[in-house]
């Protein structure tokens, strides 16, 4: 079974850190859907998340190779317990006529933002799960959807579970 | 302050590295000078930088040190990775110290610039870029840490011209701390009597071991844990040597060539002690054929990601091979008593060792195997082997029987043709005055053979043992029997007269084309001629082939013995 996986990984914020990761999965054929990096509140530290998807032993190894890292510091299976999830879109959209106002409607319903205006355009910025990205997405006219772009999923997992050093 | 050239050197001294192996070139001039200002360095100067990086591996396989090699930017580090893929896929602790065009030139596309952190990711263990020198130091004793400390691997550090002209203070740290990097070498004690209890209860137990017993120095724990427990034992390609060939518990190497005792004690094993061997392709066979043997297995390896890669593991065991073996003798001390069942098993290994999987007829031809069986003799089973890649490879694992560890110097993950000169130099870099043997086919040595001009710079009385059968043998021998003798390319035309090639470098060179010179030639070699490097072209029968084998994806137990032919 290829379940879906969110892998967060702290690593040491060096140049060349993102290419071992991702060299990684594409020398031993791991597949990576999304995959987001940014340094921490520790400024030598980066942190990284990948969704991937694989059956339990390729997850298994998938882990253990990113352990395997030098740079890696620490990897979670975020999957594995409760956690949150989050990605961000900003997509624009055509809004005129008719549409300017449908735009608006389809925007609050979804508790989207509207952040850059024009007389023939919006941009929306929409945060959650990667669904509710995808429904908007699927909710709109597609000839309206002039542009999308889309972080990637980041996690964190709930309560006391945390990732550190 | 000294200079980062100055800081290289001291870093190698502080690593008491006595000997480096490489080619000098523009980027690395500072370096070169810097080291020509000292004695307690010394250099090898090799003719193409394949073999810098191949020697400095053989030098740490046969030597347990780290090897060093030092190569400039550009294509002197695209020559090194072969030798760097090579010892990565073993294991091999090396550092691999390459020349960078200067900082301000990098991403320019400069004379002899290429992305070298880029170009060897995939095949190192780590790899570092210097831009400051006053990080020269401890990234250099990183790389020896790292290199050498968990599962060790290669390490290139890549220092840029102008950072080996800048100076600083100098500083060696004593020792290092990396929060990212803190191998496991305790294994779980739990696990380990979990493991002990298992063996007890064993019927048909096997004991499989790989490089891991000879990178952790376990050889000697692994002899007196088989001998009390009185479990048949096993070597991979990479293993020979970690358990003595000659003790009567050994059934042979296992896998694609192994002996049919070996690969049948292996499949019908209920009980699995895997210790430093990694279950892969050319040892297992087809995974689902094995897969369809109920057993359990136990699994001692440093690297957690080995264990459940290929072969599901009941009682994983994360450790150093030595630590694990230590702790596991101490309870064995304090009682094990085997199953009484394991006698039959032995009855029945002993049956499988009747076949006499390794038999073969020495007739009019001079046969690859009855050369190799003759270098045993004759070097008493205590000569430094090293070997090139395919039929030749195959024939000295199968028939050098390997009693000491670090013995057995071959190519074992990558299979890299070519090796074998290379390795028989860095061996004796390492072991001045010790019989080196390098077993080799027209093929391989042809792969470096400029080395010969190394070795007689340098006095390196290797024997070759060049196994001519005037075809790239495994080739042929898979085309014999895979694609209706469709010799496409496997037909070496145009050799030289390898007689006089050694000769024209300054070597002594012989041709043996008869079975009963064989042995007088390979005495003359090692007694008359010992302080001389000795090319032995031997004319053997082209259509010997290696068995038992284990075709491509057939099971571990459908072999073709030679005697089905």
């Amino acid at each position: 079974m290829n379940m879906r996986h969110i892998i967060s990984i702290l690593i040491e914020n060096e140049s060349g850190a993102l290419s071992r990761v991702a060299g990684l999965f594409s020398a031993r054929g791991y597949n990576i859907e999304s995959l987001t990096v940014a340094p921490t509140e520790d400024p030598s530290l980066s942190r990284m998340t990948i969704l991937t998807r694989g059956s339990d032993e390729v997850l298994e190894q998938i882990t253990k190779q990113l352990n395997k890292l030098v740079d890696v510091v620490k990897v979670v299976d975020l999957s594995e317990a409760a956690h949150v999830e989050r990605e961000l879109m900003l997509i624009k959209v055509r809004a005129t006529g008719k549409d300017r106002e449908e735009m608006k409607r389809m925007a609050d319903i979804f508790r989207g933002r509207i952040i850059d205006v024009t007389e023939s355009t919006y941009v929306i910025e929409l945060t959650g799960a990667s669904a509710k990205l995808d429904s908007f997405i699927a909710a709109l006219d597609a000839g309206l959807i002039l542009e999308t772009v889309r972080t990637g999923v980041c996690g964190i997992g709930r309560g006391d579970r945390v990732l550190k050093v | 302050m000294i200079s980062g050239a100055e800081i290289v050197i001291r870093c190698l001294q502080e690593e008491k590295v006595e000997c480096v192996f490489g080619y000098p070139g523009g980027s690395v001039l500072h370096i070169y000078d810097a080291l020509f200002k000292q004695d307690q360095v010394k250099h090898v100067l090799v003719r193409h930088e394949q073999a810098a990086v191949h020697a400095a591996d053989a030098y740490s396989r046969s030597s347990q040190k780290v090897g060093v090699a030092l190569v400039t930017s550009g294509p002197g580090v695209t020559n090194t990775v072969t030798g760097i893929a090579t010892a990565y896929m073993d294991s091999i602790p090396m550092v691999v110290i390459t020349g960078q065009v200067p900082t301000q030139y990098i991403g320019q596309d400069a004379f002899q610039e290429c992305d070298t952190v880029g170009i060897t990711r995939p095949c190192v263990k780590h790899n570092f870029l210097v831009k400051d020198v006053n990080d020269l130091a401890v990234t250099l004793k990183k790389a020896f840490h790292i290199a050498g400390t968990g599962r060790p691997g290669p390490v290139v550090v890549d220092i840029p011209k102008d950072v080996t002209a800048q100076v600083c203070q100098f500083e060696y740290p004593k020792s290092i701390q990396m929060r990212s990097y803190n191998p496991v070498v305790k294994g779980h004690l739990g696990q380990i009597k979990k493991a002990v209890q298992m063996l007890q209860e064993a019927k048909r137990p096997i004991i499989y071991t790989g490089g891991g017993v000879i990178l952790s120095d376990a050889a000697p724990q692994l002899t007196e844990l088989a001998h009390k427990l009185n479990f048949p034992v096993t070597n991979t390609l990479m293993g020979l040597g970690a358990y003595p060939a000659t003790d009567r518990q050994f059934v042979g190497m296992l896998g694609m060539h192994g002996t049919y005792e070996a690969n049948n004690a292996m499949h019908y094993a209920d009980v699995i002690l895997a210790i430093g061997a990694r279950f892969d392709d050319r040892v297992i066979g087809n995974p689902e054929h094995f897969g369809e043997e109920k057993r359990r297995v136990i699994h001692i390896d440093i690297d957690p990601s080995s264990i459940s890669k290929r072969v599901k593991v009941d009682v994983p065991i994360v450790g150093s091979v030595a630590d694990v073996l230590d702790e596991m003798l101490k309870l064995v001390a304090g009682g094990f008593t085997a199953d009484p069942e394991v006698a039959n098993w032995w009855k029945q290994i002993d049956e499988w060792r009747g076949r006499d999987s390794l038999r073969y007829k020495q007739d009019q031809l001079i046969m690859p195997q009855y050369v190799i069986e003759k270098l045993y003799e004759v070097t008493g089973g205590d000569a430094f082997i090293t070997s090139d890649v395919g039929q030749h490879q195959m024939f000295a694992a199968q028939y050098y029987k390997f009693d000491k560890p670090r013995r057995w110097i071959n190519s074992g993950g990558l299979g890299t043709m070519g090796v074998g000169l290379p390795y028989g130099m860095g061996v004796l870099l390492a072991h001045p005055g010790a019989p080196v043997a390098c077993v080799t086919g027209e093929g391989s040595i042809q792969m470096c053979i400029q080395e010969l001009s190394t070795c007689k710079q340098y006095g390196l009385p290797i024997k070759i043992i060049n196994l001519n059968n005037g075809m790239l043998g495994m080739v042929r021998q898979w085309q014999e029997m895979f694609y209706s003798k469709r010799y496409s390319q496997s037909y070496v035309t145009s050799l030289p007269d390898f007689v006089k090639l050694a000769e024209s470098y300054g070597h002594v060179g012989m041709r043996i084309e008869r079975p009963e010179d064989v042995e007088p030639a390979l005495r003359k070699a090692f007694t008359e001629h010992k302080d001389d490097l000795v090319f032995m072209d031997f004319i053997i029968d082209p259509a010997a082939n290696v068995f038992p084998m284990v075709a491509a994806g057939k099971g571990l137990t459908e072999m073709i013995l030679a005697e089905d032919l």
